[in-house]
């Protein structure tokens, strides 16, 4: 097996695809022990990982404006509730 | 009813209610009156509380009734005025309790926006020629957007709208807001340079072109030749959200997705937070299942390998090698045992093979064997014997004296 990202770098995507092919493969019940173990553990910290993500994203705002050099850069933005 | 008619024909005889609703349900079943535009000159204006508007349209001849219900005055640019040319747009039916066959109008144009929808028609025929509306190119969303460009006025309704959805549905993903003016004689410019701008600097996944609803004026920098083109030229696949979702223009055509509601385009865009924690927690199901079924696989083959192990410990290889020195042992015996009986069979063979060529057997036939007792010579020969010699001779059970008598 390839070497494999810490889970809590993984972005959600990332995170829930992996799982998903992880679970595939566990579901097809061809590896020894060990490492079915490895896939049970990796992918329990994924599914974690993926809930923890959901429930903690907040919709991240920024707004593109002409800068100083002629281009344009991002800022945070804000914006008023109705 | 038995009474007969003057032509002895039965007349039905209807009832107000009866007929207006026949009425209506004939002009209702007639589709080119579901779906019509009424030109002509405003009159008899009337707006009352109810914020309902009614009026006529009419020529020279003749007038129609109009009618237009509050959300579709709200949506209006400004009220008409009579005497004002107009277009209406609604379907004809009737109100049943005055009997009047009236339009029920959702739109209105105002004069000189029929000369508008006249270029739309023509810039879209030759955008369309030019291939810019084809569906073969266009491209496919993003399953998992990280950042949204959102084209569209920093201070519309529609904004609030995209990032309200986004938040709900998505938050994982950044809004990347590029302002621009999205009515008035610099829109199309600036729309086309907020596109331009979001694709080159912040190179978001997807973009959303979104605008409130508003008059075909008011809409009209989304039907610019510009625009169309800023939209096919765009990195990213754009979905639009422009108007309400009667409205329709060049900006949706070229666009890659096209979505009724500047709320619909940020749905459209996005997977939902709902559905993927569902998903998620069927996915862990089924994690969870699948390990506990692989324990109960591996534990029966555990099992089995623990009496494969118990065949093979050093006290099992005791009572093994000594069972098989016993029957090593046993085995031996056996083979000397069979080896003896060969060799006595053999033995028995050659003995009867020995006494078949044997004396014996020859004797036994009728032979003798003759002997000179002097000398013990077996006789061959005559010439080995003279009158008066004593002989022995040997027959099948014995042997007696002879002499000879003369030769």
């Amino acid at each position: 097996m390839a070497k494999k990202k810490p889970v809590d770098q993984l972005r959600f995507e990332e995170a829930f695809e992996e799982l998903a092919a992880l679970v595939e493969q566990l579901e097809g019940g061809e590896q020894p022990l060990e490492e079915s173990l490895a896939l049970f553990e990796r992918g329990q910290a994924l599914a974690a990982h993926c809930s923890q993500l959901l429930e903690q994203a907040e919709l991240k705002l920024r707004q593109l404006a002409p800068d100083a050099s002629g281009g344009y850069s991002e800022s945070d933005l804000e914006i008023e509730a109705e | 009813m038995s009474v007969l008619s003057l032509f002895g024909l039965q007349s039905a005889i209807w009832s107000p209610s009866q007929l207006n609703r026949h009425i209506r349900q004939v002009i209702e079943s007639d589709y080119r009156l579901s779906d019509l535009w009424l030109a002509g000159e405003v009159a008899n204006l009337s707006h009352p509380a109810s914020g309902h508007l009614y009026f006529s349209v009419r020529d020279s001849e003749a007038a129609v009734r109009c009618v237009m219900w509050r959300p579709e005055v709200a949506r209006l640019r400004r009220l008409p005025r009579d005497g004002e040319a107009v277009e209406a747009h609604g379907h004809l039916s009737v109100y049943e309790a005055g009997g009047q066959v009236q339009l029920y109008a959702d739109q209105i144009r105002f004069a000189g926006e029929g000369e508008l929808y006249q270029e739309f028609l023509r810039l879209k025929a030759a955008l369309e020629a030019e291939g810019l509306f084809d569906s073969d190119r266009k491209r496919t969303l993003p399953a998992w957007p990280r950042r949204i460009g959102v084209v569209s006025s920093p201070t519309g309704a529609a904004l609030r709208d995209v990032a309200n959805v986004l938040s709900r549905r998505y938050p994982l993903a950044e809004l990347i807001l590029s302002p621009t003016p999205v009515q008035g004689e610099a829109a199309p410019a600036a729309i086309v340079e907020a596109l331009r701008a979001v694709n080159g600097y912040s190179r978001p996944d997807v973009i959303l072109l979104v605008r409130g609803g508003g008059s075909m004026e008011d809409l009209w920098a989304f039907n610019t030749e510009g625009v169309v083109r800023a939209i096919v030229d765009s990195n990213a696949p754009v979905v639009t959200g422009i108007g309400h979702e009667t409205d329709v223009n060049l900006a949706d055509f070229a666009a890659d997705r096209q979505a009724p509601t500047p709320s619909a385009a940020a749905e459209i865009a996005t997977p939902d937070r709902a559905e993927l924690a569902a998903e998620l927690t069927q996915i862990r199901q089924r994690l969870a299942r699948a390990w506990r079924q692989q324990r109960e696989t591996l534990h029966s083959q555990l099992a089995e390998q623990r009496v494969a192990l118990g065949l093979g410990s050093p006290q099992a290889r005791i009572a093994n090698a000594r069972q098989r020195s016993d029957d090593l042992a046993r085995r031996l015996v056996a083979a000397v045992r069979h080896e003896l009986a060969l060799r006595q069979a053999a033995l028995r063979g050659l003995i009867q093979t020995l006494s078949a060529v044997g004396p014996e057997t020859v004797l036994a036939r009728g032979y003798a064997v003759v002997r000179r007792l002097a000398d013990g010579e077996v006789v061959r020969s005559i010439a080995q014997v003279t009158a008066g010699d004593s002989l022995g001779v040997r027959v099948s059970d014995g042997s007696f004296g002879a002499r000879v008598e003369g030769n």
